[in-house]
């Protein structure tokens, strides 16, 4: 689906226009291209602790052209914020005014993305004052930048280091074109474990991922960015679904399994196949869903059972087959797709928002579960996303959805994939129970 | 076979067994779109259009993308001039590699079979490591050759190089000749439809028409038990939105079949049974098979469903009434089963094709009847009983369809994912086939 207004107020006549009476203008965002540069300028690193200089030396090291200070005038593609050793509100003061010293210095589709310690550990209230402060103003710069730049964060557990393998790949994540329509979000890095793929523009070599839902709309672009990243693609739809499934598949070179996932036996069904024809199953992504929206007022069994039975149920039983099974690898990852309807609710979807927020609390348990494991389960949770679903919305409805988030325009499925796909990785091992938004910073569940 | 052998039997010819000491084929999986009747949801779907859709499908399930297969073998009964290549093109409109060579074969309704067949020796041969054998047929999009006089004015029309000439040609041009030369089944050597032939057939039998209703309702409760339990998830995929076979149906019962009036043998002095219910309507489709050697199979981790064991041809005179049109897989029989040593009481499936309901129990007639099969086909005594639990298990012709070509392919694939699920034992085929022939073969499990 064209975002039409989008084109409009970045060329011709129109662009003035909205300019000088303060339209909103939404820009094309950066989008991933693989060899294409990771950031669109230098990037510039802020903080004094130990761990800025330790970062400053990762991102050296990956022959990013790093400052730390700026030139007046000069353009960043990116800035870090290492907040990482605070002890009280104060130490938020120097850092976060430098930060908006160079905030007119940020090129489009620039980055800020802070680094910081959990606030949830039992700290000194101090300590979690100035930690949970940076999650305020984090968002609220995301909130004050244009030019389809975003501001992220990377929040570490005590005990993890700057330089761990999983804070490495979410800033990768972050600096990349992979996070476009990520935007004012954190994610948590728990432990120190996972490791660097042979090369970060294959980071799936090797693996064998499945897919469901993998037909049309998301699916079918989560079954192409696992492929281009390297995985080996099971794409797993109904039987009916079979035509476009069979077009997925042969477009990415992966094999097509005709199963409703809702089948007592699904579990069995995917991983007998990973095995029989890869040997292993490395990636599970739970696409699969369906919306029967009606007001609750309206509802019948019929519409509320069927969305929590393929959304929610196909889901648990799926990975309880997943988890009792050899076949599913020792650093298993599993990928549920959840929405921001189950964080913020929405009219006419309880049954939908009920299975959704049903994921990120299966995602939270199961996380719990695999702890000692290397294993992990993360949810993605999309917002508005230009689909065959989100076109048939009421023309206003749509306008006013697409304009909601801080990025002023819908997200693309590849959007929604990309992000998948990093928390799908083997460098991805230390971030686990998350609930990572992919909503442009949405003013919905926010 | 030694010489008191072929004296006791001497239908059983002097061959020996085709997989004696030949390496195995294996048939490794199939896929077909669903069956339509004829005018109906591929009315303006041609052959090669049909053909690429099941081999897409193949592909996909099998992750045969950007592969070199051995060789594809397929053909059409019905079939465009510029088909002449159809199965070549089809591979190049399909994700095969383009370097995969490929064939057409036309034996009338045995041509998917007898692909297989084909296919099958040259791996056993190890001429290949890989095939795919199928067929295609639309009654829908057929060809329909111009009259005699207009084909010869544009052939003249075409030669002429000054416009005089061309003006000379075609003032030969008479209104008759825009008479198109509509499609038929009609033998061009009796002028009978096949219906017609095989109304005598039954006559002279005394098929009962309860008996062909009978077989008619098994046929659809059967397929539609099979479609219920997913039988067909990993054979079928959709094609132009159309998920199950359009010829099925699942609330068939006696009575209804009961009530059709008979459209074959009215001419007959004997009471005309056979109806559209109890005959197979003209249909439209492509199907394939994936065979291969073992170690193909090992290779690329693929299932190995059964093997192809052996298979026998045959064909009657018709033409001066000596036998009926469809019988000649009655002979083809006796022959099969003796140079493989087995009898009927060898085999767990049997998979009769059913032109018409009366097809199947005529020949069922003559292989128990001692005295046909004395003098016609010089046994000893009857052949034998087919046991009618074990007939068509998962429906057939009558319920699917029979887009003539693609039938062999269809029920190759089918037996082969019964035995697998069985685990054990051997599947027979038998297929009968316009202009009096008639194709038979064993498959065994793996």
């Amino acid at each position: 689906m064209t975002d039409t207004y989008l084109n409009l107020v970045n060329s011709g006549p129109l662009k003035k226009v909205a300019k000088a009476i303060g339209l909103p203008r939404p820009v094309p965002l950066r989008r991933y291209e693989p060899g294409a540069p990771m950031v669109p300028g230098p990037v510039l690193v802020l903080g004094a602790s130990a761990g800025a200089d330790g970062l400053a030396s990762t991102l050296l090291a990956w022959n990013l052209d790093v400052r730390r200070h700026l030139r007046p005038k000069e353009k960043a593609g990116a800035v870090v914020v290492v907040l990482d050793d605070i002890a009280s509100p104060g130490d938020l003061s120097a850092t976060f005014l430098e930060l908006g010293g160079v905030l007119r210095q940020l090129l489009p589709g620039g980055r800020v993305i802070t680094v910081s310690r959990t606030a949830e550990a039992q700290v000194e209230p101090a300590v979690t004052a100035a930690r949970q402060g940076i999650a305020g103003a984090l968002r609220s710069v995301a909130k004050e930048l244009r030019g389809g730049a975003t501001a992220n964060g990377v929040v570490l557990g005590e005990t993890v280091d700057v330089d761990a393998v999983s804070v490495r790949a979410a800033l990768r994540f972050l600096l990349s074109g992979r996070s476009a329509y990520v935007n004012g979000q954190f994610i948590s890095v728990r432990t120190s474990g996972g490791s660097e793929p042979q090369s970060w523009d294959t980071p799936l070599a090797g693996r064998t991922a499945v897919v469901t839902g993998a037909a049309r709309g998301i699916g079918a672009e989560i079954v192409r960015v696992l492929a281009r990243d390297g995985a080996r693609v099971i794409a797993v739809d109904v039987p009916a679904a079979g035509e476009q499934l069979t077009r997925v598949v042969n477009g990415v070179g992966g094999t097509a399994l005709h199963a409703d996932v809702t089948a007592p036996d699904a579990g069995e069904l995917i991983l007998n196949h990973a095995a029989t024809r890869y040997g292993s199953l490395d990636i599970v992504v739970h696409n699969a869903g369906i919306t029967r929206d009606k007001l609750l007022a309206n509802m019948d069994a019929g519409r509320w059972n069927s969305v929590l039975a393929v959304n929610l149920e196909s889901q648990l039983r799926i990975n309880e087959a997943l988890l009792a099974s050899p076949d599913f690898s020792a650093d298993g990852r599993i990928v549920s797709l959840a929405s921001t309807s189950g964080i913020a609710g929405n009219r006419g979807q309880t049954n939908y928002a009920a299975s959704k927020a049903g994921v990120i609390g299966m995602v939270r348990s199961t996380a719990a579960a695999l702890q000692d494991s290397g294993r992990t389960i993360n949810a993605v949770a999309p917002g508005f996303i230009e689909t065959e679903m989100t076109a048939r919305m009421p023309f206003a409805t749509r306008e006013v959805a697409r304009r909601l988030s801080s990025l002023q325009q819908g997200g693309l499925p590849v959007d929604v994939a990309e992000t998948v796909a990093f928390l799908a990785t083997g460098a991805a091992a230390g971030i686990s129970g998350q609930t990572l938004r992919v909503c442009g910073q949405n003013l919905v569940g926010a | 076979m030694n010489t008191d052998e072929a004296q006791q039997n001497p239908a059983a010819g002097t061959s020996q067994p085709s997989g004696a000491k030949a390496r195995p084929a294996v048939v490794i999986g199939g896929n077909r779109i669903p069956f339509a009747r004829s005018g109906g949801p591929y009315a303006y779907a041609p052959n090669q259009e049909m053909l690429t859709a099941a081999l897409n499908g193949l592909v996909a399930r099998f992750g045969l993308q950007g592969q070199r297969v051995g060789e594809v073998a397929a053909g059409a009964v019905l079939k465009h001039s510029r088909d002449f290549n159809l199965t070549r093109e089809s591979v190049l409109g399909s994700a095969l590699a383009p370097d995969t060579p490929a064939y057409d074969l036309q034996q009338a309704c045995a041509t998917g079979l007898e692909t297989v067949v084909g296919l099958s020796n040259k791996i056993k041969l190890g001429q290949i490591d890989s095939g795919i054998a199928g067929g295609v047929d639309s009654a829908s999009d057929a060809p329909i050759a111009v009259s005699e006089g207009l084909r010869r004015v544009l052939l003249d029309l075409s030669r002429a190089r000054s416009t005089p000439q061309k003006l000379a040609a075609l003032r030969n041009l008479r209104p008759a000749h825009l008479k198109p030369n509509a499609p038929g089944t009609a033998e061009p050597r009796t002028g009978l439809s096949m219906g017609e032939h095989q109304a005598i057939t039954t006559a002279r039998w005394n098929i009962d028409r309860r008996a062909q209703d009978e077989i008619a309702l098994a046929s659809h409760t059967n397929m539609a038990a099979a479609y219920d339990r997913g039988f067909f998830d990993d054979l079928v995929t959709p094609f132009r939105g159309v998920v199950r076979d359009g010829n099925l149906r699942a609330d068939t019962s006696l009575e209804k079949l009961g009530s059709l009036k008979p459209v074959f043998g009215r001419s007959l002095t004997a009471e005309a049974t056979m109806t559209a219910g109890n005959s197979t309507p003209l249909t439209d489709g492509a199907a394939v098979v994936l065979l291969g050697s073992e170690e193909y199979a090992r290779q690329y981790s693929l299932p190995m469903l059964a093997n192809v064991v052996d298979a026998e041809a045959a064909a009657v005179d018709f033409v001066h009434g000596k036998e009926g049109l469809l019988m000649a897989p009655v002979y083809a029989m006796p022959r099969l089963l003796a140079r493989n040593n087995m009898t009927f009481a060898d085999f767990d499936f049997f998979e009769i094709h059913e032109a018409f309901a009366s097809t199947v129990l005529t020949s069922l007639a003559a292989w128990e009847d001692e005295d046909f099969c004395r003098n016609q086909l010089g046994l000893q005594g009857a052949l034998g009983t087919v046991d009618r639990s074990k007939l068509n298990v998962n429906g057939s012709s009558l319920a699917a369809g029979h887009p003539f070509a693609a039938t062999g392919a269809r029920i190759v694939a089918s037996l082969a994912k019964s035995l697998s699920e069985k685990g054990s034992g051997r599947g027979l085929i038998s297929v009968c086939a316009a202009g009096g022939q008639g194709v038979v073969a064993i498959l065994e499990a793996r």
